[in-house]
């Protein structure tokens, strides 16, 4: 029978859940990397027994594990994410010039069919690429020398690459989110982007209509139709149908607009998912309730998922990269919380169990569907 | 020999316990101890110090015989008991919380 495997990572060390297919009942592992901030960890589509994970730490900075066992044992790899080239300004907090400075790896996005090749979304905003299973790293420059850079700012997280989306279909189609830049696509691989912002409107920036300048928190694309891409922005759920050259609003009937994560069914490419949040400065749940929206239209007209969720005095955030789908039948939905929670629902999105409820602050899952 | 203490969280990363003990050739510095350091134990490199600028990490502190020697200049020599070996340089973790 295929399983499951949930890759959750928390701000003091990686845990790892897995189940049958019918993902009832789980076994916990963990806290691997104990103590760390576990940004991302993110198994190989290739082969699902490799998976990297991004470990940091105010103290020692940024590790990149790697496991070929599928998170039974791991081996630290290379660490150096050294800009190439003239480093450059970007826009900091107090409207002045700043140089690019690495901070960290936010999110880790290996290949559809190299084990070894691997794409890394870094804190201050750039991409970098392995090819020998993380060894070496080397900047894809032409991101952050693009001549809007000057222009991006950091959002309250830091000025971070969070979202890296390869188009299956069409190879060497890459599309990346930075807040706050906005979304950016390349079209040969990660060697030339440009900005694809067209339709956002966002009144926190002089020109709410700029080229860049938007705080994306999110994107997210159905493997089978890639030109169709799904955004949760600082405010905002938005939709793309030609591949991010325009987008529109489909916040519908959202008690807010406001949130962080999106993501779509795994079957179903019009049913996406989000969790709204009261507001910016205000990062918990609306009414203490923690309600899990679904939209079968793509987006519009949407729908509570509250069965098996707190439906009083809850004020947890649940954060961008902390949602992911698995590709069994019925399809499955995970998302983890600020307050430690993991939630599963095995039937779509139409009742929630927590596989666990005391976990640090949930930073990030992903999903993977095993054989 | 050099003797070397790590904090907690990087003698788990190199896979060590207890004290270090590192044959450092030259003067010993806190330069050359992580030198030494790091060719032995490649893992650590970025965790102590920055791969290119070789810079502290801002919450890495270096004692040495009950002295912060942390903002003295990495090629200064260190006191004779780290040298003999009587004393170990002690990398530490600020005091910072989290």
């Amino acid at each position: 029978m295929s399983g499951v495997r949930v890759l959750v990572g928390t701000r003091k060390g990686a845990f790892i859940m897995t189940a049958d297919g019918k993902r009832q009942r789980w076994d916990v592992s963990g806290p691997h990397f104990g103590g760390w901030e576990i940004y991302h960890m993110k198994g190989s589509p290739a082969d699902p027994d490799r998976i990297y994970a991004s470990q940091s730490s105010s103290w020692f900075g940024q590790v990149i594990q790697r496991s070929s066992d599928g998170g039974k044992s791991w081996e630290t790899v290379g660490n150096k994410f050294a800009y190439e080239g003239a480093v450059g300004n970007h826009l900091w907090y107090d409207g002045t010039q700043r140089p690019f400075e690495f901070a960290r790896v936010w999110h880790l996005e290996p290949s559809l069919d190299d084990p070894d090749t691997v794409y890394a979304g870094i804190q201050d905003a750039a991409m970098f690429r392995t090819t020998d299973g993380g060894q070496t790293w080397r900047e894809l420059t032409g991101l952050r020398n693009h001549p809007s850079a000057p222009q991006w700012q950091p959002g309250a997280g830091g000025m971070c690459l969070h979202t890296i989306l390869l188009d299956p279909a069409r190879r060497g189609r890459i599309y990346i989110a930075i807040s706050a830049a906005g979304a950016f696509r390349s079209d040969d691989n990660g060697e030339t982007w440009r900005p694809i912002n067209r339709g956002l409107v966002s009144e926190q920036i002089p020109n709410p209509t700029a080229e860049v300048g938007h705080c994306v928190h999110r994107i997210a694309m159905h493997p089978s139709r890639p030109n169709v891409l799904f955004m949760q922005k600082h405010w905002d759920v938005m939709r793309s149908d030609d591949a991010g050259e325009s987008w529109k609003d489909v916040g519908g009937n959202l008690p807010t607009d406001f949130g962080f994560p999106i993501d779509v069914h795994a079957h179903e490419p019009n049913t996406i998912y989000v969790v709204p949040i009261k507001s910016d400065s205000e990062h918990y749940l609306p009414e203490g309730k923690l309600r899990v929206y679904r939209s079968r239209t793509g987006g519009n007209e949407w729908e509570a998922l509250t069965k098996g969720l707190p439906q009083s005095h809850c004020y947890v955030n649940v954060l961008r990269d902390a949602m992911a789908v698995d590709s069994l039948d019925p399809c499955g939905v995970y998302f983890g919380t600020t307050g430690g929670q993991v939630y599963a629902s095995g039937d779509a999105g139409d009742s929630w169990t927590p596989i666990v409820r005391d976990l640090p602050s949930v930073v990030s899952i992903e999903v993977q569907t095993l054989p | 020999m050099i003797r070397v203490v790590l904090p907690a969280h990087l003698r788990t990363l190199a896979r060590v316990q207890g004290e270090l003990k590192l044959d450092v050739a030259g003067p010993i510095t806190p330069r050359a101890i992580l030198d030494a350091l790091e060719a032995a134990y490649p893992m650590l490199r970025g965790t102590i110090r920055d791969q290119v600028t070789l810079q502290r990490r801002a919450f890495v502190r270096f004692f040495a015989c009950e002295d912060d020697v942390s903002q003295d200049s990495p090629d200064d020599p260190l006191p004779e008991a780290i040298a003999a070996g009587a004393e170990p340089f002690l990398i530490v973790g600020a005091m910072a919380g989290g």
